[in-house]
């Protein structure tokens, strides 16, 4: 078993707390923390701007962490944007990519909001066509489904949901959608946390990720892009840094990764976020997903029968449980959890369509990561046992 | 765990004005964005009156039980009386201490009345 809590400070400001909502965000170890005050108080300043010692120490720390986070992913450090957030990641490709009416986004009903609007609104403007892979009954994409793929030009689709754990096919996905010509992107915000990625074995075109689910800072993201495409696509947002000349009459580009980061960036996120990247390598993708896994498998396990539990077997997800209590409502089910200091999440968790595509408008969502515990576990099932004799009518 | 007391835990069990009504004048349907929970609400108004009220929708205890609560208090009441029925006094009424993202829950049925009325 890991035991990590005591590196977690909110833990020991809020001993009786059981924190169940990894899904949505993550907690932050002393390690994170501390990388951050110490930027701000020993080497604090502007990067790529000054020539003075500290501006060179400040760039020097910031270009680490994207080193750190080029090697986390297989990437290179050019192909390494920091953005504020998946979110934002995904915006910025469907800015820039050279879509038109006669070409064929393919996105699914398992993507998080933040990776189905964007390309419902593109599709709009450019009328360009769309189509969704559907859901089979466990909630995982419908392989019948696989030959919408056919002639796609984009393919958005996500490495793992957040709404139920479930972890797609992506290589699978990603060969089929080359083989259609598509450009690929993957939202791996979910993803990223639980399991070891690397770019090149996935043969991505783009991947998004959001430092806070991963124990690093709020404000901090990332977004992967393959080198020759970033090279030839038009920039997204524009202003100082991601520049390399500006006339009256033209403005060029600066260099990758550069020319897709305008105006100062987060530079205490990504410091930040490189240290929660060290702290997860310290303890291994491996060690970290097994003993989640346990967490899920043994509340799978000890779940009362009133309990309604949507995606499929623990091995084929991460460690996220997607439920109902039959006949309470998911946020009053919420609402007693907190009574006894469990944090979970109730509503849509930004996927209606997926809830949609399996008859729900809300459920219930308790993550677990590497600071819970079984004991954590089973005061959670006492609670939902307390909501059922509450609320049941 | 004061959100489940026994009045609201009653309202929630045994709702007062549930159904619909035959010639509403009004009626109006408000959705919750943090669920997609959503309320119907129906009116039944003369004179400036409300005669008669009914709701229905599902949703959790505390926006059932505050429109159980709500539409029995404002059968009877004038237009002008209703519209001016601030979130504070349903929240009082219900004798809950509510946060910032439940509290959406139990003023989406005053929510719904207000924008029928107009």
């Amino acid at each position: 078993m890991i035991d990590t809590k005591k590196d977690f400070p909110i833990f020991k400001n809020n001993p009786n707390l059981i924190y169940l909502d990894n899904a949505a965000t993550t907690q932050k170890p002393s390690s994170v923390l501390d990388a951050e005050r110490d930027f701000y108080e020993n080497h604090y300043s502007n990067v790529h701007r000054g020539v003075y010692q500290l501006s060179q120490e400040a760039t020097e720390l910031y270009e680490n962490a994207r080193e750190s986070i080029a090697e986390f992913l297989n990437a290179s450090p050019e192909e390494i944007i920091f953005t504020r957030n998946a979110t934002e990641s995904i915006n910025l490709v469907a800015n820039i990519l050279p879509v038109s009416k006669n070409d064929k986004i393919v996105s699914t009903l398992m993507n998080h909001h933040s990776n189905f609007v964007p390309w419902q609104l593109l599709s709009q403007k450019t009328k360009a066509k769309i189509e969704y892979l559907s859901l089979s009954e466990s909630a995982e994409l419908d392989v019948e489904d696989f030959n919408k793929l056919k002639n796609a030009t984009v393919f958005a689709f996500t490495h793992a949901s957040n709404a139920t754990g479930v972890i797609t096919p992506a290589k699978q996905l990603i060969e089929q959608a080359k083989d259609a010509g598509a450009l690929t992107v993957i939202d791996a915000a979910q993803s990223a946390p639980h399991l070891p990625i690397d770019v090149k074995k996935l043969d991505c075109d783009f991947l998004a990720l959001s430092g806070h689910k991963m124990l690093g800072p709020t404000g901090i993201g990332v977004l992967y892009g393959k080198k020759e495409l970033l090279q030839e696509l038009p920039p997204f947002l524009t202003g100082g840094d991601m520049i390399r000349e500006v006339t009256i009459q033209e403005t060029t580009w600066n260099d990758l990764p550069y020319k897709y980061e305008a105006g100062t960036p987060n530079i205490s996120g990504a410091i930040g976020l490189a240290e929660a990247v060290r702290y997860l390598q310290r303890i291994g993708f491996d060690e970290l997903l097994a003993h989640e896994r346990d967490l899920t498998s043994y509340a799978h396990k000890i779940l009362p029968n009133y309990v309604d539990v949507y995606g499929p077997a623990p091995s084929k997800k991460l460690g996220i449980l997607s439920f109902n209590v039959q006949g309470v409502h998911a946020h009053d089910v919420a609402s007693i959890l907190d009574s006894k200091n469990i944090a979970i999440r109730s509503g849509h968790h930004c996927t209606q369509p997926l809830l949609n595509a399996l008859g729900l408008t809300s459920t219930c969502r308790a993550s677990f990561y590497v600071y819970n515990n079984k004991r954590e576990v089973q005061s959670f099932v006492d609670a939902l046992e307390l909501s059922h004799k509450t609320l049941v009518k | 765990m004061d959100l489940y007391g026994e009045l609201i835990l009653e309202h929630y069990k045994h709702p007062l004005n549930k159904g619909v009504l035959k010639k509403p004048t009004y009626s109006r349907r408000e959705a919750n964005p943090v669920c997609g929970d959503v309320v119907t609400i129906q009116l039944l108004v003369e004179k400036n009156v409300v005669k008669d009220v009914k709701f229905e929708g599902e949703g959790c205890a505390l926006s059932i039980a505050s429109a159980s609560i709500l539409t029995d208090f404002i059968k009877g009441k004038t237009v002008k009386e209703i519209k001016s029925l601030t979130d504070e006094a349903l929240v009082e009424m219900l004798g809950i201490s509510v946060g910032a993202v439940r509290i959406k829950c139990v003023l989406l049925p005053l929510k719904a009345i207000k924008n029928a009325l107009g």
